[in-house]
């Protein structure tokens, strides 16, 4: 699938009207919302262009229709089993379903917050799936599909939301960093591993390669454009996952960037490519080939994938002030995991049966999330002082101490009644 | 012994800890062929290569931020910052990230990583070449911060900060790179004084005088100065600045019953101030005056053709011992 955007000025030519006005009217926002039921997303004629090079197409990379109808990429072939595609959609429907009982426990005060992945299951299942035992993963907050694909407990992904730590499942045991909440800053660390895997000698035949998410509005951040720099400088294997959701909290796209994101990477000197985001078959391809290129020491690759936060920001955003009704439900209609179930039904591979088994597993999963939440301890005060410092720190060592003593004489005064 | 300046210490430091470790590496802009804008790591690539002195993108935040990723991946990275000014652009990556990343893995993760940092003023230097940014790093729990003052201690310190398994931010003091010591190039780690401890650099019994970095010369040279008029000072090189050897400080002010502070960080909100709290809170009946701070003013680094102005020397130095000693 592919189209051409209409090119509507020269490339050094005059903005177009209201460009330069830095209180854009709404013509401003109107490519940003026209899509087509097939997924393309096309810009407005009169408005900012999604591509200002004349003539110049923007391909989206796309194996699976909204409606599921199976397309070939002559460089992305994909062979999959039908059994690998009932995994990808259990995967899908199971970390939907995390989701809305994290949402739900957050409505109930059970979490403090909540970052929906509600819409993105595709982009984060397609490239979590596409990754080896061995490869590296460094997500955002939001990335649960991928902690998922990478054996995180969903229980240890809520300690972060409900308060009881900052992270803190061990990065080794899964190869999945920490959540890390500066936007943009793990591109960094991401890029540092990966060059660590080129000085352990582990770049080709049987190599290692790093991936890192990140979203639209990361793009914007300096950290992700030195990630770029050092990556492409040094040839590091690894692959830039930029899901693009349409929106950093309420500022659209255009507010980022007045290129096609992808396209950033040729100024870096690497290739960018752009996928559908809403389709776990393409995701899984090309963050496939993207990887195992880093792998064999091609180095890095920016991957775009074009898909739609259809929830909030987090718990605590309100969308219905910055963005149109509309817009979501014509998203709905390219759902990942509708495709998906379209898909097996289409073609016969699934029946009922697995679907209701599906369906049975996940109410299953929210249970158990639910449950471990709901049982899940608050840490101890002390714990304040805990894991600082690999090494004894007399000044710490002095206030835990002096701390342990005032709370004693409230334990002492509670037993005096 | 050998007798090596402060910036030759530190690069024979450096040389002994990429000998010792594979896994050492140090990254910087210009650290590579150039050997350092100071010539601290002069040498070193040519002997280790560039895959182990790399030469990095211009790039601050990135220098650090891949540091993490090198270590995450069990790497000990050294990172230069060429100048205390120029660490900002990496803040929110030393603070919020490297500082961090132990905490937030809840002790999985470690960050032997180092940052090197010429710091001060005195060289003549344009803007944010003479700062002393210490104290925004002191207030990041999970950093350990220290400061050399000369060969001997250069030389041993950084190697104890490498083979640190948290983060060290490592004040050098820029205007003392020339300064000559013998140091001990040969001695092994083992009987070295342990990084988180204060050294008394000269025995009084009047005042104690407490300095780090490139103002211990100073003080010491008014311990020279004070004694012609009759009076000892105890001055103490704090060397760790993240945790504060406070041990060593309260048994000294213990014993003279008045304390000094002096650095060139501005004084408000600056390590004088920290040190005069803890005094006061553990030493208060000791105490015969309010504990005094010598540092800089409260304003930017000025120009240069002002910077003898602001920078505290000998004779501020003893100015304040002379009002601590008037109560």
């Amino acid at each position: 699938m592919a189209l051409t955007v209409p090119a509507h000025q020269s490339r050094y030519g005059p903005p177009p009207a209201g460009r330069g006005d830095p209180a854009a009217g709404p013509d401003h926002k109107e490519w940003h919302v026209a899509v087509d039921a097939d997924g393309a997303v096309t810009a407005a004629p009169g408005s900012a262009s999604l591509d200002r090079q004349a003539g110049s197409r923007v391909e989206t990379i796309q194996l699976l229709t909204p409606e599921g109808e199976r397309l070939e990429h002559p460089e992305y072939p994909l062979e999959l089993s039908t059994d690998d595609v009932k995994g990808l959609y259990r995967d899908l429907v199971l970390v939907r379903r995390i989701d809305t009982e994290a949402i739900a426990l957050q409505r109930q005060g059970e979490l403090g917050i909540w970052a929906s992945l509600l819409g993105q299951e595709a982009a984060q299942v397609g490239s979590g799936r596409a990754l080896g035992p061995r490869d590296m993963a460094f997500p955002t907050y939001r990335e649960h599909g991928v902690a998922w694909c990478r054996g995180v407990d969903p229980i240890k992904l809520l300690e972060l939301y409900r308060g009881v730590s900052h992270g803190g499942w061990d990065p080794a045991e899964h190869n999945f960093h920490i959540y890390t909440i500066v936007i943009g800053a793990q591109t960094l660390h991401a890029t540092g591993y990966a060059m660590g895997i080129q000085r352990d000698g582990l770049v080709g035949e049987d190599g290692e390669a790093v991936i890192v998410y990140f979203g639209d509005g990361a793009t914007s951040q300096g950290d992700v454009n030195e990630a770029f720099v050092f990556a492409s400088v040094f040839n590091a294997p690894v692959v830039f996952f930029c899901q693009n959701n349409q929106w950093a909290i309420s500022e659209p796209l255009e507010r980022q960037s007045r290129v096609p994101l992808y396209q950033r990477a040729s100024g870096f000197g690497f290739p960018g490519i752009r996928v559908d985001g809403n389709d776990v078959f393409a995701c899984l391809a090309v963050t496939r080939k993207a990887m195992q290129a880093a792998r064999e020491g091609q180095g890095p690759t920016l991957i775009e994938a074009f898909t739609y936060r259809m929830g909030a920001h987090t718990t605590t955003d309100d969308p219905t002030r910055y963005r149109l009704a509309t817009e979501l439900e014509a998203w709905k209609l390219k759902d990942p995991i509708e495709r998906v179930k379209a898909y097996l039904v289409r073609t016969g591979a699934a029946d009922a049966a697995f679907f209701e088994a599906i369906e049975a597993e996940s109410a299953e999963v929210g249970r158990t999330v639910r449950q471990g939440c709901l049982s899940m301890p608050d840490p101890q005060p002390l714990a304040i002082f805990e894991n600082i410092y690999s090494e004894p720190n007399a000044l710490l060592d002095a206030e835990r101490e002096q701390f342990a003593a005032y709370l004693d004489t409230f334990e002492a005064e509670e037993v005096a009644r | 012994m050998t007798v090596l300046t402060l910036s030759k210490a530190l690069n024979e430091g450096l040389r002994k800890s990429l000998e010792a470790d594979p896994k050492v590496l140090i990254m910087g802009e210009d650290v590579g062929k150039l050997g350092g804008v100071f010539r601290v790591t002069d040498g070193l690539q040519k002997d280790f290569g560039e895959s182990r002195v790399v030469d990095t993108p211009l790039a601050e935040s990135g220098i650090v931020g891949t540091a993490i990723g090198l270590a995450l991946r069990g790497y000990r990275p050294v990172c230069e910052i060429q100048f205390d000014g120029f660490v900002f652009p990496a803040f929110d990556q030393i603070v919020s990230q490297l500082a961090k990343q132990r905490l937030r893995s809840l002790g999985h993760v470690k960050m032997p990583v180092v940052i090197r940092i010429p710091c001060g003023g005195g060289i003549g230097a344009v803007e944010h070449h003479s700062e002393s940014p210490e104290v925004y790093f002191v207030h990041a729990a999970g950093l350990r911060v220290v400061a050399c003052s000369g060969p001997a201690d250069a030389f041993t310190m950084i190697q104890q900060s490498i083979a640190s398994d948290d983060p060290v931010i490592f004040f050098e003091p820029k205007r003392r790179y020339w300064d000559k010591a013998e140091v001990d190039t040969a001695a092994d780690l083992s009987g070295a004084v342990p990084l988180t401890s204060a050294r008394t650099v000269a025995e009084g019994s009047d005042v104690t005088v407490v300095s780090y970095g490139p103002l211990v010369r100073t003080c010491l040279e008014a311990a020279v100065a004070a004694r012609e008029d009759g009076r000892s000072l105890d001055v103490i090189d704090l060397r760790s600045l993240s945790p504060l050897d406070m041990g060593s400080v309260v048994a000294s002010v213990r014993k003279t019953g008045r304390c000094v502070v002096v650095h060139e960080a501005p004084v408000t909100a600056g390590l004088g101030a920290e040190i005069a709290a803890r005094v006061t809170e553990e030493c208060f009946y000791h105490l015969e005056a309010p504990v005094m701070r010598v540092g800089g003013f409260s304003t930017p680094y000025p120009p240069s053709r002002l910077e003898e102005y602001y920078l505290p020397d000998l004779d501020r130095v003893l100015d304040a011992v002379d009002r601590v000693s008037a109560f």
